[in-house]
């Protein structure tokens, strides 16, 4: 860029200098690159958005508002709705984020506080080694040996605790030993329990990556006022990377959500919505579009469009959120160099 | 000092107090003869009490928990033993923190016990998991036929040591390529759109592109299925499966590389533009150089997640067990894929392939994952040993340049013209 400068006169020195800035054909041919390749960019993705709206908000009108509220999935009837898939998917991914968070948080913290320096970077090598092992990994994990793991863990809970709720298992009978034992598995708590430990190492390295950042003399102000390692971590590292944690939920919540292949590979899909996360059967948005994408009615199409619609938008909601929050916060601050 | 400043110094020092003189003496502390250097204290080491504690805790809740299930409770099973042991652990290792620290001293040693064992428990359970799916893939694994034959002959029925999963990986790779084919280069140049040139429109790309990072995987296999294949009619392919690949990771490349991008310090850029360089010399040569790494961090990433992706596959590109090199025509499949629909057979060899080709998958984003560990993971300006040694080189090479040059007079054009010989020179 060749910046040409008018110099002032003497006698006109309060006014602003003008700049002219003069640019080369190759500098205009960058920017129009530069512009088409965004325009590009944007185009396909609002392409992308566009049909997904137009094809699902077909479906939907169809439907009405009954599209919330029906459980069953029966478009070629024009009877279906997200009902079942919708509270499914969101059970799961609570599930899911109640039991990574604190082994994310947890782990986190031990990484960038507590472990030794040699080990250190070992573990941060395997933590973000874990965040990207395939989803399918875990999903096959999840189908051969936690359904059958869990399920001493589940009747245990749910002869103990079926006073609440969501703990009980309608059709168990806890007093008759043979019991068939079938009905606590491919439950809610086994997908949630899967898609944990696959959003645990996604947090944890979001986590990780913000504490290590909190300012090494606030830290050192902590402890040499007296602080214990606890207290330092609650009062400094704690609040510095508030931003951080909030977006490693975040990001597990958005993949928790999104989550096909280890939740299609272990539930056994009910078109009811089911509260007893113990209990067989569950659904999600996700695997719903997996199951049924194949009877290739065009107005069936459009109906799991337009589930996946909900789902991106939920997703949407929550990555948006996320970015305000960390971008309020001081752990997003940079210097300039 | 300067002659006038004495002067009011001593004014002012004569008319206030009588002190005494000070200017122009500095006092030096008497250093005490008898003060050692003393030699430095370890604060980190390990107290024998500390290791006691923690042994007398666990010795204390293990057996608690033993006296609790063989003589009182109706507890039984592996799990609740471990919890409870657990908890009685954590409970007796407070008392006996508690003996001889104040509270403050008892929640430190508490949390440091909690992360400390937290963070085993997540470590345990995710190596558990690779650790499983290794162990049930280890009978496919160890023939040789496994990494270099495909699943034509290997059926249900045949055993393990006929057929193999290369098909699954040359189809991986091809659907990779194309869908990096179009990412890569559509990716950093919008990134760099988003970087370089603020302004309302880049706020919306970025704002779009934001959005879709959210798009879940399955959707982006619904959208190529929807368009591509129904309405446009064309057959499931490995080109249609790396169309909804490259829908998939776009947005996280570009969202990565723009992060990284911004990171760059506007003071290289600053130089640059000082020294007369024009703004896509500036981007070419500054820029893109100084994130090297980091942009090498995020293509990576972004192909690990497109590899280990199963649904948007699952949806586009069919599924077959020979090779296909085409990814025009007829069904490929990949090694997730491949892993999903064999798993979910009734046949034991079969769910022994499906765990094999898991591995195969692991072992293939594990090297990806080491190469951007390598390539990756430093700052802009943070150069390894040999780069370092290759810099200096260059400035060396440079400085000699500059001496070599004939030192021209400056001419009449005043003390700051710019000497004649510069233009011949370049």
């Amino acid at each position: 860029m060749t910046t040409t400068t008018i110099a002032p006169s003497v006698g006109e020195a309060t006014e602003p200098r003008k700049t002219i800035i003069v640019r080369g054909w190759q500098d205009h041919l960058f920017r129009a690159l530069a512009r088409s390749g965004g325009t590009l960019v944007l185009t396909l993705m609002g392409l992308v958005g566009l049909f997904l709206i137009i094809r699902g908000s077909s479906a939907i009108n169809v439907a009405g508002w009954s599209f919330l509220t029906t459980q069953a999935w029966d478009p070629n009837s024009h009877h279906f709705g997200i009902a079942a898939v919708l509270s499914g998917t969101i059970i799961i991914a609570v599930i899911a984020i109640v039991i990574a968070v604190p082994m994310a948080l947890g782990t986190s913290t031990y990484i960038s506080e507590y472990a030794p320096l040699a080990l250190r970077r070992f573990l941060i090598g395997t933590v973000d080694l874990m965040a990207a092992i395939p989803s399918v990994v875990y999903g096959l994990w999840g189908f051969f040996f936690l359904d059958e793991a869990i399920v001493p863990i589940a009747q245990w809970i749910s002869t103990n605790f079926g006073w609440i709720p969501i703990f009980a298992v309608p059709g168990f009978d806890p007093n008759d030993p043979l019991a068939s034992t079938t009905i606590f598995t491919s439950s809610a708590l086994v997908a949630g329990v899967v898609v944990s430990m696959m959003v645990a190492p996604i947090s944890a390295s979001v986590m990780r990556e913000v504490f290590a950042q909190a300012p090494i003399g606030e830290r050192e102000g902590a402890l040499a006022l007296g602080s214990t390692r606890w207290g330092m971590i609650r009062t400094v590292v704690y609040p510095y990377g508030l931003g951080g944690i909030i977006g490693g939920i975040m990001l597990g919540l958005g993949r928790a959500l999104g989550e096909t292949i280890g939740v299609y590979l272990v539930i056994s899909q009910v078109f009811t919505i089911n509260i007893h996360i113990l209990h067989s059967g569950t659904n999600s948005i996700s695997s719903l579009i997996a199951l049924r994408y194949g009877e290739a009615n065009p107005f069936e199409t459009s109906a799991l469009m337009a589930a996946g619609l909900v789902l991106f938008i939920i997703t949407m909601a929550i990555n948006f959120g996320a970015s305000i929050i960390s971008g309020r916060s001081r752990s997003g601050a940079t210097a300039e160099g | 000092m300067s002659e006038t400043t004495m002067t009011t110094d001593r004014e002012f020092s004569e008319a206030a107090v009588p002190a005494p003189r000070t200017s122009g003496r500095t006092f030096l502390p008497i250093r005490q003869p008898e003060a050692t250097p003393q030699p430095a204290r370890s604060i980190g080491h390990l107290r024998r009490e500390d290791i006691f504690r923690v042994l007398g805790a666990a010795a204390a809740g293990i057996a608690l928990t033993a006296w609790l299930f063989t003589q009182v409770a109706p507890f039984s099973g592996v799990l609740p033993f471990i919890v409870l042991s657990y908890i009685f652990f954590v409970a007796f290792y407070a008392i006996l923190v508690r003996f001889d620290d104040t509270l403050v001293g008892v929640k430190d040693k508490l949390a440091t016990v909690l992360f400390n064992s937290i963070a085993v428990v997540l470590l345990v359970a995710l190596v558990d998991i690779v650790v499983f799916t290794v162990i049930k893939g280890f009978p496919a694994i160890v023939h040789l036929n496994f990494w270099t034959q495909d699943l034509t002959k290997g059926g249900p029925l045949d055993p393990l040591t006929v057929g193999g999963m290369l098909h699954a990986v040359v189809g991986t790779l091809i659907m990779i390529s194309i869908a990096l084919a179009i990412a890569i280069p559509l990716g950093l140049l919008c990134a760099v759109f988003l970087a370089e040139f603020p302004g309302p429109f880049s706020r919306v790309v970025r704002t779009v592109v934001e959005a879709m990072t959210a798009l879940p995987s399955i959707v982006c296999g619904l959208f190529i299925f929807a368009t591509w294949i129904l309405l446009l009619g064309n057959p499931t392919s490995g080109l249609a499966a790396a169309f909804s690949i490259t829908i998939m990771i776009l947005p996280i490349i570009i969202r990565s590389a723009d992060v990284v991008l911004r990171l760059v310090p506007g003071n290289l850029k600053e130089a640059s533009f000082g020294l007369g360089a024009s703004h896509w010399r500036t981007v070419v040569h500054v820029l893109l150089p100084s994130s090297r790494a980091g942009l090498m961090t995020a293509i990576i990433l972004g192909t690990a997640r497109g590899i280990g992706e199963t649904s948007p596959i699952l949806l586009t590109a069919g599924y077959t067990t020979f090779y296909n090199f085409n990814p025009f025509s007829g069904p490929m499949t990949s090694l997730p894929l491949a892993t999903f629909l064999l798993v979910k057979q009734p046949s034991d060899t079969q769910i022994a392939r499906g765990f094999g080709a898991a591995v195969v998958l692991m072992v293939l984003v594990f090297v990806l994952f080491l190469s951007a560990r390598i390539l990756g993971g430093k700052g802009a300006g943070q150069l390894s040993g040999s780069g370092l040694r290759r810099a200096r080189a260059t400035s060396m090479r440079m400085s000699a340049r500059v001496s070599r040059r004939p030192v021209v007079a400056p001419s009449d054009g005043g003390p700051y013209a710019v000497p004649q010989a510069e233009s011949g020179q370049r």
